[in-house]
């Protein structure tokens, strides 16, 4: 094959490369615009958040401005905020990543099972999925967890309790129950979909081999569903480093920093405060977390992965 | 056979009970938003009350409803198109000529959406204002469509893969070009794919919260932001919370439901289908 090439006109083999890289070209051309866009997204402002955070620099003083060394850092480190916001940030991602991995993997195996009027009992359980968070913790806040008319108020006279005020008394669990209540039918949908992708001979056949339920769920289902809960793991772990809403429409963070997390500090130095370089610095000190926990989450993820 | 049927009322009863005790909060904003403050307040709730469509007109009237819902209609639809312009040819080339970089540069398409918005808020802010886009609906369109071109990506990348290659090679022989191929014959055979990716975007943007709570306010504030500005209250409001959330949350639900499935495997980047 070669040795015929080698024998033809050079002009062929001139026509050969160009048409290659024409096509090569075109392809290019069709990629290029995607990847340029989310590299000026994801490098520009990031560069600029670093420059920010090594600058002395708030919207009300705009006169005192200047390179600041590690200023903001060592401001930020001298507020003791800082390390609970990260705490909190922690035990709210920790907390509802269990609760939804762990609650959503039992209520797929529930929905697994064939059972009276399951395509509508799922489409309900679903449903808080959809809602958009203000509406959920504004739900929560004013007709579920409210001390006095709330619906959980409610019930707990009825069984001869009084009613405590969530959002005072355990602020980051109130958090943690509204942003479970949205993610746990993403846990469960995404986990069922798994389950029911395991093809049903596999089962059958250890149902045969006289596996009983808990033997099933430990040697088939499980491995099976790593998969998706390394995927379930890494989605939500990126949005809840980000929650925000949540907090902003119930507690503002309060009382005290008791249900701030990293991202509402950051959002009160910087709209709040207008101190452009604390925020920074306390953008950075986010970027850093998430990205150490992106690094373990998407190796996790890319190693199940058959792109 | 006893034992099988009482297995399955058992099942039956666990399941509806999840179901029911999942979707209540749902139910009992719906049913609150058809009732009049003074009913939507009292400590023993109302069983039967007479419904009421006032607090829906309230929201329109007082609130103006429309105004916010138009904003989010117009940036949820815009930043999806928007993104599925750029997206589509570029999942396409990766699907159909990969090379030895595609994992990777999806790989790192995907390590993008680990950046936190908070990180960049302040840079963002700051171009924002001196581009003037702050609080208009130009500025979230484009950062909902940032947000979501890792996802969309991702997304039709997995339902191009499934198509048949033979039908491309076939065509290509032909003689067909790339642009042509991409226009005449894949698009037409991934539609649903497609669709299915603009629903999850449209369902994304509509929910988004971070960026319309900080970049928005009266003028370009979609329906995230406004039913925000409820948790400060005068007076007796609880019902027309209602009434509004109810309005708001509607499309999407039906939008979410009927993309259930395809949901699943955009959300994961295609690891479970």
């Amino acid at each position: 094959m070669v040795d015929r090439l080698i024998t033809y006109d050079p002009a062929v083999y001139e026509a050969i490369g160009r048409k290659t890289w024409r096509k090569r070209l075109a392809t290019i051309s069709l990629k290029m615009p995607s990847i340029a866009v989310l590299f000026v997204w994801s490098v520009i402002p990031l560069l600029m958040t670093l420059w920010f955070s090594f600058q002395r620099y708030n919207l009300m003083d705009p006169g005192r401005k200047g390179f600041d060394g590690l200023g903001n850092y060592r401001y930020l480190l001298s507020d003791p905020s800082l390390i609970l916001s990260i705490w909190n940030t922690v035990l709210l991602v920790g907390a509802v990543l269990a609760i939804t991995i762990g609650l959503g993997t039992l209520l797929a195996v529930l929905f697994d099972q064939e059972f009276f009027g399951r395509g509508i009992a799922r489409v309900l359980a679903l449903a808080p999925f959809f809602v958009m968070p203000t509406v959920n913790a504004l739900v929560w806040k004013n007709m579920m967890m409210h001390p006095d008319n709330g619906f959980i108020a409610f019930l707990m006279r009825g069984i001869g309790l009084r009613p405590i005020d969530w959002f005072a008394v355990a602020p980051l669990a109130s958090i943690v129950i509204i942003v479970s209540w949205q993610w746990l039918p993403f846990a469960l949908l995404t986990l069922l979909t798994a389950i029911q992708s395991l093809d049903s001979e596999r089962k059958e056949a250890a149902r045969m081999d006289g596996a009983g339920s808990i033997a099933m769920f430990f040697h088939i289902i499980w491995p099976h569903l790593r998969q998706a809960v390394a995927a379930v793991t890494m989605i939500e772990t990126i949005f809840f480093l980000g929650i925000f809403a949540e907090i902003y429409v119930t507690t503002s963070g309060g009382p005290g920093f008791a249900s701030t997390n990293l991202s509402f500090l950051i959002y009160r130095y910087a709209l709040l405060e207008y101190d452009v370089g604390a925020a920074s610095a306390g953008g950075v000190v986010a970027i850093v977390l998430a990205n150490v926990l992106a690094l373990f989450l998407i190796r996790s993820f890319a190693r199940n992965l058959d792109a | 056979m006893r034992n099988n049927l009482l297995r399955k009322c058992t099942v039956t009863i666990a399941g509806w009970a999840v179901a029911l005790l999942l979707f209540f909060p749902i139910f009992w904003m719906i049913v609150t938003s058809f009732k009049t403050e003074g009913d939507a307040i009292a400590r023993i709730p109302h069983l039967f009350f007479s419904p009421t469509l006032e607090n829906y007109r309230a929201v329109q009237e007082r609130a103006s409803y429309f105004h916010f819902a138009w904003n989010s209609v117009v940036v949820a639809l815009g930043s999806t198109l928007l993104a599925l312009v750029f997206a589509v040819p570029s999942a396409y080339a990766m699907a159909f000529v990969p090379t030895r970089r595609t994992r990777d540069t999806l790989l790192w398409m995907l390590s993008t959406k680990m950046m936190p918005s908070v990180g960049v808020l302040v840079p963002i802010y700051l171009i924002f204002r001196d581009l003037g886009l702050l609080d208009t609906k130009t500025g979230l369109l484009l950062i909902n469509t940032l947000m979501n071109l890792p996802v969309a990506i991702w997304m039709l990348y997995t339902f191009f893969k499934e198509v048949p290659r033979e039908i491309l090679e076939a065509a290509r022989m032909d003689g067909a070009g790339r642009f042509h191929e991409l226009y005449n014959l894949l698009l037409p055979l991934s539609m649903p794919g497609i669709v299915s990716t603009g629903l999850l975007a449209i369902i994304l943007s509509w929910n988004e919260a971070f960026w319309s709570l900080n970049l928005t306010a009266a003028k370009a504030a979609p329906l995230t932001a406004f039913i925000a500005s409820f948790s400060s209250p005068e007076g007796l409001f609880y019902a027309k919370l209602s009434a509004a959330s109810t309005l708001a949350i509607t499309p999407i639900l039906i939008f979410g439901w009927i993309s259930q499935k395809q949901l699943v495997r955009g959300l994961t980047f295609g690891a479970v289908k």
